[in-house]
């Protein structure tokens, strides 16, 4: 086989992995966990000289204080998690959908829209009935659009749901300028509509609305028909179609499922927590939301987890920066960035594992078969069953 | 008034022209980097950082004050591209993930390092003027003042949007590329390095995106920084759409999104809230597109077809 010297062995190809037990996973995302944070450590020494040891203590400090601080940090946990639990039916169907942002501010947006207009002209808690109806009806509306051009005419739905974003935002600064005119731009809370409180804090109410729609989540996509065929749909829409799923209503019913988590949330951002309403109100986590569902490979209960991961570096960071005399935010995004990029790479190496050519070589010397790369892959994958030698030289060298 | 509006339209067109030109060429190898908003951040931080320190180390020279932030801006955003592509290319990470976490780290990055400096960020201001009076034609002629009253950068936007264009349409390159992104497998096998074209195209596009905050910093705010340039990033996401993924039309569009961008100015009797509105149109406008091809189904004005989707050679 003169030819095949000719052509260039790669150094090392990809095999994806199969089965790879969920602990062997887990561990791995643990190990980078801990990796980021010590990066995260170094970095707060070399760019404010902080005691790396220190650092991690203010975090904990920043986190967990006092109960003012566990209060903020829960409060901001169940909020993240709303968000998370809206995006995840449909991430599992493979719609990228990166509008919760804006569809939880219509949601808001309706909800302020509500006490803004029938305030102290109605009954309060046929008020906050109302607001939450309103809220839920806009969030719905502004997930279900794109939802129905996808279905209909196949609209991508991630370009889609980016722009409604900014829609929802240019309606919401639009409206506050007629309704506090010539002023500051920023609409003073409401004493209308608001929630009850519970145990003297108005955020209890959101922190059980989170746990509550977690336990209703898990079991929805876990254990019912629906998410059934959401899963499907997700793995290949023509199987679904095979097995006789009507794929465009299950998109946009998963989406209208979506609108309507992203309504509550805006609801309670409004009535329970911020009584007002601004083009920041979700403040980013729309899109944070995103990859904390994907983090917790759409597993809402794992979602508790990687938000609180996220929320604690928000918290921790925010304190070591307060502790640096620096009052802006911008560190902990840098840091929840890093922590982001570092767990999406490490995926890498629970999917896949790398086999380098010298391996190959061996491999195929022992089988006595031509050296082309696809022989070779072909070859690797057999080799459990027909070759034990090579199966072994290769577990060496998995990375 | 209308020479100033649309010279003001042309010189903000610049940004997202930047922008949204190497965004199409990251997408055309079927890459949809939604971290442009963080490199066009980082782009102009590098940018800026390094017209603070040449003016620390009181170095007055105009031509380095001009090269040396143009270059340190194309190899922060080159940097912000490789280390996209190597997690979508190399680790087949996904891409709205990592795109959204490169965004929040570029933002976060620029923010925090233009902070630490914020203080004597004025002298950046002094510089400035370099960027926006070179090549810059002062008239009373109305045609001189809307096409050629600019600084260097709004004319290198044009002129890397043509290229881009030319050779998208009109050399082997091009096509190889176009043929990365719509079918990775087909161009795999015709022989051509798929790898190879993903991460030139990623790293050079988001070089060029860079080059966009650099100008919007440097030029356009006069050398100050202000926090508005992952705004002006999701608006050139929305004109790659909008334009229907032809850098030759982005000229155009880019003019378009610029014009309704400053247009609350120049309209009289103008409310608060009624410029919210003019600020909507650029989103709803690129709705409007996105529907309408996906409804008309016309071949030439679809997203590349393998468009967010990684490539992995074994999968069948």
């Amino acid at each position: 086989m003169n030819t095949t010297k000719k052509t260039r062995e790669p150094l090392f190809h990809l095999i994806k992995r199969t089965n790879v037990p969920m602990w062997q996973a887990w561990l791995v995302r643990g190990v980078t966990v801990l990796a980021a944070f010590l990066l995260i450590g170094l970095m707060s020494f070399i760019s404010l000289k902080i005691n790396p040891f220190k650092v991690y203590s203010y975090m904990i400090k920043g986190a967990f204080g006092d109960s003012y601080r566990i209060m903020r940090l829960l409060r901001d946990l169940a909020i993240l998690l709303l968000f998370a639990l809206a995006v995840t039916p449909a991430f599992k169907m493979k719609f990228w959908n990166i509008g919760a942002e804006g569809q939880v501010l219509m949601g808001a947006y309706a909800c302020m829209f509500c006490i803004f207009n029938l305030g102290g002209k109605i009954n309060d808690t046929l008020l906050i009935f109302i607001s939450l109806a309103a809220a839920l009806v806009a969030g719905s509306i502004w997930a279900v659009i794109p939802a129905l051009f996808k279905a209909k005419w196949n609209t991508n739905e991630t370009l889609f749901t980016l722009m409604m974003n900014y829609v929802a935002i240019q309606i919401i600064l639009y409206t506050i300028k007629i309704w506090v005119p010539g002023g500051t731009g920023v609409l003073t809370p409401t004493v209308y509509g608001n929630l009850p409180k519970i145990a003297g804090d108005n955020f209890w109410l959101s922190i059980i609305a989170a746990l509550v729609m977690t336990a209703i989540m898990f079991v929805y996509l876990r254990f019912s028909k629906h998410g059934y065929e959401i899963t499907v749909v997700g793995e290949s829409e023509n199987t679904a179609r095979y097995i006789g799923i009507n794929v465009k209503k299950v998109i946009i019913r998963t989406l209208l499922l979506s609108g309507l988590i992203c309504g509550i949330t805006g609801f309670l951002l409004v009535a329970g927590i911020n009584h007002t309403v601004s083009s920041t109100t979700a403040g980013g986590r729309g899109f944070t939301a995103i990859l904390v569902s994907w983090l917790a490979k759409f597993n809402p209960i794992f979602m508790i987890f990687t938000s609180f991961l996220v929320v604690f570096l928000a918290k921790g960071t925010d304190e070591v920066m307060t502790m640096s005399g620096i009052t802006n935010s911008f560190f902990s995004q840098v840091v929840t960035g890093v922590m982001f990029l570092m767990i999406i790479g490490c995926e890498f190496f629970i999917n896949y594992r790398v086999v380098f050519s010298r391996h190959i070589k061996k491999a195929t010397v022992v089988a006595a078969v031509p050296v082309t790369e696809e022989s070779a892959a072909a070859e690797t994958l057999e080799a459990p069953v027909n070759d034990t030698q090579a199966d072994a030289s290769e577990k060496e060298d998995n990375v | 008034m209308i020479v100033t509006f649309l010279s003001g339209a042309i010189r903000l067109s610049a940004t997202f022209l930047y922008g949204s030109t190497g965004e199409i060429i990251t997408e055309k190898a079927g890459h949809l980097n939604l971290g442009i908003p963080g490199v066009m951040s980082v782009g102009a931080a590098a940018g800026c950082l390094s017209v603070y320190y040449l003016l620390k180390a009181k170095i007055y020279s105009s031509l380095l004050l001009i090269l040396l932030p143009f270059l340190t801006t194309i190899v922060a955003g080159g940097l912000m591209g490789l280390l996209y592509s190597f997690l979508t290319v190399s680790l087949r990470a996904n891409q709205n993930v990592t795109g959204l976490a490169l965004t929040t780290l570029g933002v976060g990055l620029a923010g925090y390092l233009m902070n630490r400096v914020k203080a004597e960020i004025m002298i950046i201001g002094k510089a400035s003027q370099f960027y926006s009076t070179l090549f810059s034609i002062d008239s009373d002629n109305w045609f001189v003042q809307i096409f050629l009253s600019h600084g260097i950068l709004v004319y290198l936007a044009i002129i890397i949007a043509i290229v881009a264009q030319v050779i998208l349409n009109r050399t082997r390159l091009g096509l190889h590329l176009r043929a990365v992104g719509e079918s990775p497998a087909t161009a795999d096998a015709a022989g051509i390095n798929v790898t190879g074209y993903k991460y030139v195209a990623t790293i050079v596009g988001s070089a060029i995106a860079a080059l966009g905050g650099l100008f919007t910093i440097m030029d356009y705010m006069g050398g100050n920084w202000e926090y508005i340039l992952e705004g002006f990033g999701w608006l050139s996401i929305a004109l790659v759409i909008f334009t229907l993924w032809r850098p030759a039309l982005s000229i155009f569009g880019s003019i378009i999104f610029g014009g309704l961008y400053i247009a609350a100015g120049y309209i009289n009797g103008i409310t608060f809230a009624q410029i919210e509105l003019i600020k909507l149109l650029p989103y709803a406008m690129t709705i409007v597109v996105l529907i309408a091809t996906s409804i008309l189904g016309s071949k030439k004005a679809q997203p590349p077809a393998s468009l967010g989707l990684n490539y992995f050679r074994e999968e069948r």
